[in-house]
């Protein structure tokens, strides 16, 4: 049930207990004792809401950071993304295997202060050598769901 | 013109379905619950896979029997998921969805007078498909108290010394219903006492929901008696690919394959090189899809409870079969009210055999959202029906 439980609330957050008992085919008490636990557990981390920002007229502007960076003895590279992920305009940390080490989401409202972020707070950061800043220009799909699509159904109404 | 005409191909009826299609394409604003295809879009690998047999240039006519490639995936997906052994170079036809499979079957066997038992409710090609062949199709009434399933004593009932072959539909379309291994080992050893052939069609193989489904060439001494029917459609959402297949022994799918190659030449191309990708890496897609399918079934299960409604549980494909004879009107009364009254489409149980009367066929190829406005309206509708 775990899995087939978290890839449904994976895709739908706000569903209730009544209807997840019912679409697992358990009773509410299992499916609350179940998210509890992986709550607590820290399976489930959040509930959050996929937001396509460019429809509002709301200002974001988001950019991918690649950044380079020595590892430090004893702490690895757990230190250094301690004190990247800790700013709250960041909004993703990764380590990566490949071309460089650590993958920084960032948002803000607009090109200066990620370009602030980067030089005065990033880049001046002892253990980084070197940073490479991507804006993001267009969202086609993000959390597995296209954005701006239409679904039609384009089968025939009857069919036997 | 009438004098120009086939009697036979005239007196087959036309599908029960039409009729109703026919005042639902009229209705702009009605939701569908009646179609027998899946909701989702063709798994991406698939289709990249085929646009790269394009860009490839695969475009020609590939063998009669099938790519071979696909005959080997095809053997090989049949040994993983019951075990069975058949051989790619001669017991294996890739022909153009299932009902093309259903349709050289029946004609490869059928001698004049030769008769057909079909268990209905089910698929509506089977009767036309067997007069076609020159057969005389004898009808199983199949019961909801045995949840659809045939029981030795019918098919006993039903062979003649003319029967020639007992057609298999399960997972069946429309009732959900399935055969598990017991019920299919008592089928079986009728089967072989009385010395006739099993067709068994399961196109819905993928789709069971309680256990994996078993195929009734899997039980001792069947595989030499069974013309195994699948394909692509519903397992991995290719209806508009038209993909399926035969999988029989090498004397019967020799006979197949003169029909096949005369009226068809071989199954489209593109088509073949996708199904490839999708035996090799489709498992994933299949369980995937298999779950949701699962999930609307419950959701339609625990509805009808909900509202009192008489259905026994499905296990297999992607329909229900609830029963509505209480409300003492015929299945096409019910349908066709519902439609103009709610605006919702379903297909009337008599659509798949006289003895689906009184029955309904939902299908759950739909979204859960769109599962519960229908189910919202019929709520409503049943309600107002009670009084």
């Amino acid at each position: 049930m775990k899995e087939e439980l978290l890839s449904i609330l994976e895709k739908n957050s706000r569903i209730d207990f009544s209807e997840l008992a019912v679409l697992l085919g358990v009773s509410e008490e299992e499916v609350l004792k179940e998210i509890e636990q992986l709550e607590r557990d820290g399976v489930i981390g959040g509930y959050h809401t996929l937001i396509n920002w460019e429809k509002t007229s709301i200002e974001k502007v988001m950019a991918l950071i690649e950044v380079k960076v020595t590892p430090q003895r004893g702490r690895g590279f757990d230190n250094i993304a301690e004190r990247i992920y800790n700013y709250p305009e960041v909004k993703a940390v990764y380590l990566l295997s490949g071309g460089y080490d650590l993958l920084v989401i960032l948002e803000e409202k607009s090109l200066k202060e990620i370009a602030n972020f980067v030089s005065d707070k990033l880049s001046t950061l002892d253990s980084v050598l070197s940073t490479a800043t991507h804006f993001i220009l267009k969202k086609y799909k993000d959390h597995g769901t296209i954005l701006n699509e239409k679904q039609k159904d384009e089968r025939e109404v009857i069919l036997p | 013109m009438r004098k120009f005409l086939s009697d036979n191909v005239v007196n087959i009826k036309p599908s029960g379905i039409r009729k109703f299609f026919d005042i639902v394409s009229e209705m702009k604003d009605a939701i569908s619950l009646g179609v027998g295809e899946p909701d989702f879009d063709t798994p991406w690998h698939i289709r990249d896979e085929g646009i790269y047999a394009f860009e490839r240039g695969k475009t020609f006519y590939t063998s009669n029997a099938g790519l071979k490639d696909l005959r080997i995936e095809i053997a090989n997906y049949m040994k993983r998921s019951q075990g069975l052994n058949y051989n790619p170079d001669n017991e294996i036809i890739v022909t153009v969805g299932g009902s093309e499979a259903i349709d050289i079957g029946l004609r490869a066997i059928i001698n004049p007078g030769d008769e057909v038992i079909i268990p209905q409710p089910s698929y509506v090609s089977y009767e036309p498909c067997a007069v076609l062949a020159g057969a005389k199709p004898v009808i199983i009434n199949l019961k909801a108290e045995n949840d659809f399933r045939l029981t030795p004593e019918e098919l006993l009932e039903a062979i003649t010394d003319k029967t020639k072959i007992l057609i298999l539909p399960y997972p069946n379309n429309p009732t959900g219903a399935i055969m598990e291994q017991d019920d299919l080992e008592k089928i079986a050893k009728i089967i072989i006492e009385k010395d006739i052939l099993v067709m068994s069609d399961e196109i819905y193989a993928e789709l069971t929901y309680k256990g994996k489904h078993v195929s009734i060439a899997s039980i001792e001494g069947m595989q030499e008696r069974t013309i195994l029917i699948n394909g692509f459609s519903k397992s991995y959402a290719m209806t508009g690919w038209r993909l399926g297949y035969a999988c029989a022994p090498k004397e019967l799918i020799q006979q197949m394959t003169k029909i096949h190659q005369f009226a068809i030449m071989c199954a489209p191309t593109i088509s073949q090189y996708a199904a490839v990708e999708a035996l090799k890496n489709g498992d994933d897609d299949v369980k995937e899809m298999r779950e949701a399918y699962n999930q609307r079934r419950r959701f339609l299960m625990n509805a009808f409870e909900k509202m009192g409604l008489e259905c026994f549980e499905p296990f297999g494909a992607f329909y229900v079969f609830p029963c509505i004879k209480e409300f003492g009107m015929t299945s096409e009364e019910f349908a066709t009210r519902f439609l103009q009254e709610e605006k919702v489409a379903l297909v009337p149980g008599t659509a798949f055999g006289e003895c689906g009367e009184g029955f309904l066929r939902i299908s759950y190829a739909y979204s859960l959202e769109n599962l519960k406005i229908a189910i919202g309206r019929l709520e409503k509708f049943v309600s107002k029906l009670r009084g």
